[in-house]
């Protein structure tokens, strides 16, 4: 920025000023979350819009972590979303290689039929999946959602490690299978470890994907035995008398893995993967 | 050569079984009358499910809702996500902070920020009441979410706060790829800051700006999340839009038939409206 150093200061002022509004706006309600999850019952409601705690305790997450349920709804989210990331990265990783490698007949059919799944409403298969889901016993059973995910999951993640695969030079399996290596070994043994990184950033999608899932986790799965957590805190939230303490508590507890990625990855993003982010 | 169908093939078992299958079997529904929990239901109806539409008044709110959530959301997205991307794009101390904390709430699970926000505008544990009461924005300190004239701001405000990143992240990318050449061209040409934005970064961004708005408002549509979660539609389906209202018509009224004849008419209108989209992108490309 130019002109005279007032200038420069008041346009300079403006800008943090500006950024400052947009960082507030971005974290207060995280702050709101965090504040309330940590301010114990007996001034929760009397000092309930005070800018800061009078006093902190941790009793609400105390709460939370002797609830029974809730520990239940933690395990099953955690099993969820685990094996949700583990199978789709590894079948989009399949996928990926095919799309980076090879041209074939079909390719195009499939990318776009992939394309198409992304903007159809989610709501059209809610009702078919369930009365199909119903008599194969995957109703109120985690492998259903587990399946659910993993389908939803994979063409992103497809598009994702496709887009890892294509910055690797193909000529590195090729020389391993002039050296008599299959491509499949060389896939494994060569490819495999330098596309790590695009590896962990995809599970790390997909684990956040169905973390946060809730449409298809209602449905399917009514019974608290199998449901994950964010099923669990809404379900909470509906009660006659609710607890405003720990279910914040609980919100707080349920952020963690997913603040955890993003700061790991929020760098890279803006770096490489704006092309396919388009699905949000 | 069929390595590459074997490579595929699994993941493309998986989505065609569980998104292609369901949305013909979906469709097929719409002609049918289906109840959970009702063995003798399921007789093919024809188009009494599509009569019934028509003559529902949730429905025709909801399709008015519709438009007023995705323009809302998508608008304010929009124009904060640009203001951002623009201040971000110049290096300046303490840019990498800001942006990674701008970002945030990009990453907090859509349920998560409903129910955040439904927590921020509660009179009983939120400040936002409150501070609205004491600007005089509100005759009382009264939740938006049970009043049925404005519960579907409570949504909209938490779509904006949650999807304004995107855009940001999406405007950043592009502008970081204007080459910088241009820029200090036209600075020697003697252009202004205001010029140089109309006649480089505008038209260097316009591509970026449509693609990325006309999939979002696909994309917020299609999403019923922050409504299920924040009033369920309510109160009396004042903040329902189609999406929500095919969830909550499955969900609770378990009436299958109903729901996928909803949902079928929301596929149409989005179709019409990406055909719309293309027709416009012809005409236009013909006019040059």
């Amino acid at each position: 920025m130019r002109g005279s150093p007032r200038v420069r200061l008041v346009k300079w002022s403006l800008h943090y000023g500006v950024l400052l509004l947009f960082v507030v706006a971005a974290l207060f309600p995280l702050y709101w979350l965090v504040k309330i999850s940590l301010t114990p019952n007996d001034s929760l409601y009397t000092h309930s819009i005070d800018l800061w705690p009078a006093t902190i305790s941790l009793e609400h997450y105390a709460t939370v972590i002797g609830n029974s349920d809730f520990l239940l709804f933690f395990r099953n989210s955690v099993i969820v979303s685990g094996v949700t990331a583990i199978a789709s990265t590894l079948l989009a990783a399949a996928s990926g290689y095919a799309f980076s490698r090879f041209v074939f007949r079909g390719r195009y059919w499939i990318v776009g039929v992939m394309l198409v799944t992304q903007m159809f409403p989610l709501v059209i298969v809610i009702t078919p999946i369930f009365s199909i889901f119903g008599p194969l016993g995957l109703t109120n059973s985690l492998m259903g959602l587990i399946i659910i995910y993993t389908a939803f999951n994979i063409p992103f993640a497809t598009f994702l490690m496709q887009s890892f695969f294509d910055g690797i030079p193909k000529e590195l399996e090729e020389a391993a299978m002039i050296d008599g290596a299959t491509r499949f070994k060389a896939l494994l043994q060569i490819i495999a470890p330098l596309t790590l990184p695009g590896i962990a950033a995809t599970m790390g999608f997909c684990f956040t994907g169905a973390w946060g899932e809730i449409l298809f986790a209602l449905l399917l799965n009514s019974a608290a035995s199998t449901s994950t957590f964010p099923v669990g805190l809404l379900l909470y939230s509906t009660r006659a008398t609710i607890e405003f303490g720990p279910m914040m508590a609980a919100g707080v507890l349920a952020l963690l893995p997913v603040c955890i990625f993003f700061f790991l990855i929020q760098r890279y993003l803006v770096q490489g993967l704006t092309a396919g982010a388009v699905k949000g | 050569m069929f390595e590459p169908y074997l490579y595929s093939a699994p993941a493309l078992l998986l989505v065609a079984a569980t998104t292609l299958v369901p949305i013909v079997i979906g469709i097929s529904y719409a002609f049918r009358n289906i109840m959970l929990l009702d063995p003798t239901s399921g007789g093919f109806v024809g188009l009494d499910n599509f009569r019934e539409l028509l003559r529902d008044a949730s429905f025709w709110n909801a399709l008015k809702n519709t438009v007023v959530w995705t323009a809302s959301c998508v608008g304010f997205q929009f124009l904060f996500g640009l203001i951002l991307a623009l201040m971000l794009n110049r290096p300046f101390p303490g840019r990498a902070l800001i942006q990674a904390t701008i970002f945030l709430p990009w990453a907090i699970p859509t349920f998560l920020v409903g129910m955040n926000w439904s927590w921020l505008l509660n009179p009983a544990i939120g400040p936002l009441p409150h501070w609205a009461y004491a600007l005089g924005l509100m005759n009382a300190p009264d939740n938006i979410l049970s009043d049925p004239d404005y519960a579907l701001w409570g949504p909209i405000f938490a779509g904006i706060w949650w999807g304004t990143p995107f855009f940001a992240i999406t405007l950043l990318a592009a502008l970081q790829s204007i080459p910088r050449e241009i820029y200090e061209a036209a600075e020697i040409d003697g252009a202004g800051g205001l010029e140089r934005f109309r006649s480089i970064t505008l038209p260097f961004l316009a591509p970026t700006m449509v693609i990325t708005v006309l999939l979002r408002t696909i994309w917020v549509a299609n999403s019923p999340e922050l409504i299920v979660v924040m009033t369920k539609g309510g109160p009396a389906d004042a903040s329902q839009i189609v999406a929500s209202y095919v969830f909550t018509q499955a969900y609770q009224g378990l009436n299958f038939g109903y729901a996928s004849a909803v949902a079928t008419a929301l596929v149409l209108l989005l179709l019409i409206y990406a055909f719309l989209l293309i027709a416009i992108r012809q005409a236009m490309l013909g006019r040059r």
